[in-house]
C-alpha cells in the first residue's frame, strides 16, 4: 500500500515517509515492547513498589511505609550477614572459575586427539541437575565416611567437618560453584579462542614470541578480551545468584554462616511471609546487579574492543 | 655465497605429497617471486622457510647454517602475512615494536610497570621507539603510528606490516601474497613500492603470489613452482620466452599460451593441417605439444600455410584485441593477440586465416618437458589428407 500511495502522490516529503516507516518499526517492535513490559518490567516495578509497603502475604490490604523496610535493612544483622557472605562467595567462586576456566580451555584447545570427551566431561557439571548433584557433594564432604576427609586423613591431616561447621560451610559450597561454572566459562572460552585467526600467532612467531608463554600474553589473552568481559559478568551474576546448593546441602546455617542474599530473600519472602520486607531486600539485591555489569562495561569495554 | 638456500625440501600431510624436494638458492640481495596455480605448495614452502612448519627432508640453509631444526623465532626471517596479521590491540608504532621488544628486552622487562624497575629497560625502549620512529618514516606512515589496525585502510595496514617486518633488518624477507587483500589500482602501485623498499633495503626476498604478472612485473628471479615442484627457475625474460615446461608456458602470459597437439616425425610438426619444420629430426613419430604465444599468431590473406579458422568472440582491451578463433581442422581454440586496427571489419563467426611464427613456436615432448628443435620455417607442403 504505502508503494502505491508513494506513486500516486509524488509530493510527499521525504520527512513523511521518514515518520510512516518509523510507525511501520514499532508496530514490528510491538509483539516483543508488551513481552518486556509484562514479564520484566511490571514485575520489577512491583517489587520495588512494594519494598515501600508492609504487605505480607494473605493480608487484605497493605500500609505504605515508605522507607522504612530500607532503614529495618540496615540495621538487620541477618542480612548484613547474608549480603557478606554473598560477596565472600562472590569473590571466590568468579575469579577462580574464571581462571580455571581459561586453563582447561588452552588446554583443551591445544589438545588433539581427547577434545571432545574432555569437553563433555568439563561441561557435565553445567548440564547436571545441582540439586541432584549436591547429594553426591554432601557424600563427599562427609565428615566421616565422605572420601575427602578420608583421603586426607591418609596422608595423616584430619579433615574439617565440611559443610557442618560455621568456619568452612561457606568456603566448602564456594567449591561446589567453582566445580559447576567452570565447565560452563571453559565452553565460552573455547569459543573465544577458536575466534583467533590463526596467522597472528604465525606472526608472533615469525616476530620471535619464543615461548608459548610470550605468545599468550602477546596474542590470546587480549584477543580473548570480549570473552573475558563476558564470561567475567555471566560469573559474578552468577555467583551472586548462588541459591540451590545453599537451600539443599546447609539451609544458610550452621548460625547463617553460609546465609546468602537470595536464601534470607526467599526466608523472607516465601517462609516468614513477609513479601514488602523480600521485596525491599530484592531491590537492593538487584540494584547491586546492575551496578556490577554497569561498572564492568564501563571498566573494561573500552580495553576489550580494537575497532 | 647464496644468502639462502633449499636442498631437497620435501613435505607431505596425511600422505599426500605437498612438496617434492624443492630446491631453490637465494642470492644476496635477490627477490625472487615463487609463483604457481593454487595447490602448488608455495605457501607450505614459505611456511617451512620461516619454520612455521617443519619438512619432511631437506634442509635450509641459512647465512652458511642449517636452520631446518630452528624455531621462527631464532631464524631472523621476517614474514608479512596474506591478512598482515597485525595485533588488533596495538597502535600502529606498537605493532611495529614487537619483534624489537622481543629481541631487545628480556621477558621481566617486557612487563608493564615492574619492567621499567630493570636496569637497561628504559634505554632500550628509547632505541625501540627510535628505530620504530625512523621506520615509520621512511615508509611515510608516521601519521599512522597512534592508530590500531581498525582505523587504517587496507593499505596503511599493509605498510605498516611491512614496516614491522622491516625494522628488525632480518636476513631474509618472506612475503605471503602480501597485495592479495587491496583492490586494482592499489595493488600496481603497491607493486612498485615493494620493489623500490627492496632495493633501498636489499634485503634477499622471497615473493609468494598466484598472480603470474606480479611475479613477472617485481621479481630478480621468478621461480614457477607446479605440483609440488619447482619447474624453473630463471630471469622474468627467460620464464616467459624459454619455459623449460608446457606447464610453466601454460601458467605465464596473459592471455593464455595456445598449446595445440601435433605430430613430430622426420624433421617436422605437423598439426591442423601444417607443417612446421624443426631443426633437428631426432624426435620422431611422437605426441608432442606445440605451444605458440598468442602474440606471434597474425591474420593473414595468404591461405596457403595458414590455419583456417572462425572467429568465436572477439574481446577489445584498448590498446589491443584478443581474438579467439576455432581452428577448422582441429577444433581447438586458437587466442590471437593483434591490434584493434587489424580486426576492422571483423566480426564473430567469419572466417580467417591463422599465421604462425614458425621460429618463436615451442616443442613440448609429451611428459611436459621442452624439447629443444625450435621449428624453423613453416613447411611448404601442406597436408593433402585434410584442409
Amino acid at each position: 500500500m504505502a508503494s502505491i500511495a508513494a506513486t500516486f502522490l509524488p509530493m510527499r516529503t521525504a520527512a513523511a515517509r521518514e515518520r510512516s516507516e518509523a510507525r511501520t518499526a514499532l508496530l514490528f517492535a510491538l509483539p516483543a515492547i508488551v513481552l518486556i513490559v509484562l514479564f520484566i518490567i511490571v514485575p520489577i516495578v512491583a517489587v520495588v513498589v512494594l519494598g515501600f509497603t508492609d504487605f505480607q502475604l494473605g493480608d487484605q490490604s497493605l500500609r505504605f511505609v515508605a522507607f522504612e523496610n530500607y532503614a529495618h535493612l540496615l540495621r538487620d544483622r541477618a542480612f548484613q550477614k547474608s549480603l557478606w557472605n554473598t560477596a565472600t562467595y562472590t569473590a571466590i567462586v568468579a575469579p577462580v572459575s574464571i581462571v580455571l576456566g581459561l586453563g582447561v580451555a588452552l588446554l583443551i584447545e591445544s589438545e588433539g586427539i581427547g577434545r571432545s570427551f574432555f569437553r563433555t566431561a568439563y561441561f557435565l557439571p553445567v548440564a547436571s541437575l545441582i540439586v541432584a548433584m549436591a547429594t553426591v557433594w554432601q557424600y563427599l564432604f562427609h565428615p566421616t565416611i565422605g572420601p575427602i576427609n578420608a583421603l586426607l586423613g591418609e596422608i595423616g591431616v584430619r579433615g574439617p567437618n565440611w559443610l557442618g561447621a560455621s568456619a568452612t560451610a561457606l568456603y566448602s559450597l564456594s567449591i561446589i560453584g567453582v566445580w559447576q561454572s567452570v565447565g560452563f566459562n571453559m565452553v565460552l572460552f573455547l569459543a573465544g579462542l577458536t575466534a583467533i585467526p590463526r596467522e597472528l600467532y604465525a606472526a608472533a612467531e615469525v616476530d620471535g614470541a619464543k615461548s608459548s608463554f610470550d605468545r599468550f600474553w602477546l596474542v590470546t589473552w587480549p584477543m580473548l578480551g570480549p570473552t573475558t568481559l563476558f564470561v567475567t559478568t555471566i560469573s559474578i551474576i552468577n555467583a551472586v545468584k548462588v541459591f540451590d546448593t545453599v537451600k539443599a546441602l546447609t539451609d544458610g546455617g550452621p548460625n547463617h554462616a553460609s546465609e546468602v542474599l537470595l536464601f534470607t530473600i526467599y526466608q523472607e519472602g516465601f517462609v516468614y511471609l513477609r513479601v514488602g520486607y523480600a521485596s525491599a531486600m530484592t531491590t537492593v539485591f538487584l540494584a547491586i546487579l546492575v551496578v556490577l555489569t554497569f561498572l564492568q562495561y564501563r571498566v573494561q569495554d573500552r580495553q576489550v574492543h580494537y575497532t | 655465497m647464496s644468502a639462502l638456500s633449499l636442498r631437497g625440501i620435501a613435505k607431505s600431510f596425511g600422505g599426500n605429497a605437498i612438496l617434492k624436494g624443492v630446491d631453490l638458492d637465494v642470492q644476496p640481495g635477490e627477490f625472487i617471486a615463487l609463483v604457481g596455480p593454487s595447490g602448488c605448495g608455495r605457501s607450505t614452502l614459505l611456511r617451512i622457510l620461516a619454520g612455521l612448519d617443519h619438512a619432511d627432508s631437506g634442509e635450509i640453509i641459512l647465512g652458511g647454517s642449517d636452520v631446518s631444526g630452528v624455531a621462527a623465532a631464532d631464524r631472523n626471517i621476517a614474514m608479512v602475512f596474506q591478512s598482515y596479521a597485525l595485533y588488533p590491540h596495538l597502535t600502529a608504532s606498537e605493532n611495529i615494536a614487537v619483534p624489537l621488544a622481543m629481541r631487545r628486552l628480556s621477558r621481566v622487562q617486557r612487563l608493564p610497570f615492574i619492567g621499567s624497575l630493570i636496569p637497561g629497560q628504559r634505554a632500550a625502549r628509547a632505541g625501540i621507539i627510535r628505530d620504530v620512529r625512523e621506520m615509520a618514516v621512511s615508509l611515510k606512515i608516521d601519521h599512522l603510528l597512534d592508530r590500531k589496525p581498525g582505523q587504517m585502510s587496507g593499505g596503511q595496514r599493509q605498510r605498516v606490516a611491512l614496516a614491522r617486518a622491516m625494522v628488525r633488518r632480518p636476513a631474509v624477507f618472506l612475503m605471503d601474497e602480501p597485495l592479495s587483500n587491496l583492490d586494482a589500482n592499489l595493488r600496481v602501485h603497491a607493486r612498485g613500492e615493494i620493489v623500490d623498499l627492496h632495493r633501498r633495503a636489499g634485503v634477499p626476498t622471497v615473493y609468494v603470489t598466484h598472480d603470474q604478472a606480479e611475479a613477472l612485473s617485481m621479481a630478480d628471479r621468478v621461480a614457477v613452482m607446479i605440483g609440488g615442484q619447482l619447474l624453473q627457475l630463471a630471469s622474468p625474460q627467460t620464464i616467459y620466452d624459454d619455459p623449460a615446461h608446457v606447464e610453466v608456458a601454460r601458467f605465464v602470459g596473459q592471455p593464455r599460451i595456445n598449446l595445440l597437439p601435433a605430430l613430430a616425425e622426420n624433421g617436422t610438426v605437423a598439426f591442423g593441417g601444417i607443417r612446421l619444420a624443426l631443426e633437428d629430426d631426432s624426435i620422431a613419430g611422437n605426441n608432442v605439444t606445440l605451444g605458440i604465444r598468442p602474440e606471434f599468431v597474425s591474420l593473414t590473406q595468404n591461405r596457403q600455410d595458414a590455419l583456417a579458422a572462425h572467429i568465436e568472440r572477439m574481446e577489445f582491451l584498448g590498446s589491443e584485441v584478443i581474438l579467439y578463433a576455432k581452428l577448422d581442422a582441429i577444433g581447438e581454440t586458437m587466442v590471437v593477440k593483434l591490434a584493434p586496427a587489424e580486426v576492422a571489419g571483423l566480426s564473430a563467426g567469419m572466417p580467417v586465416a591463422l599465421a604462425l611464427a614458425a621460429e618463436q613456436a615451442m616443442v613440448f615432448a609429451e611428459d611436459g618437458r621442452r624439447l629443444r628443435a625450435a621449428p624453423t620455417t613453416v613447411d611448404a607442403t601442406r597436408e593433402k589428407a585434410h584442409g
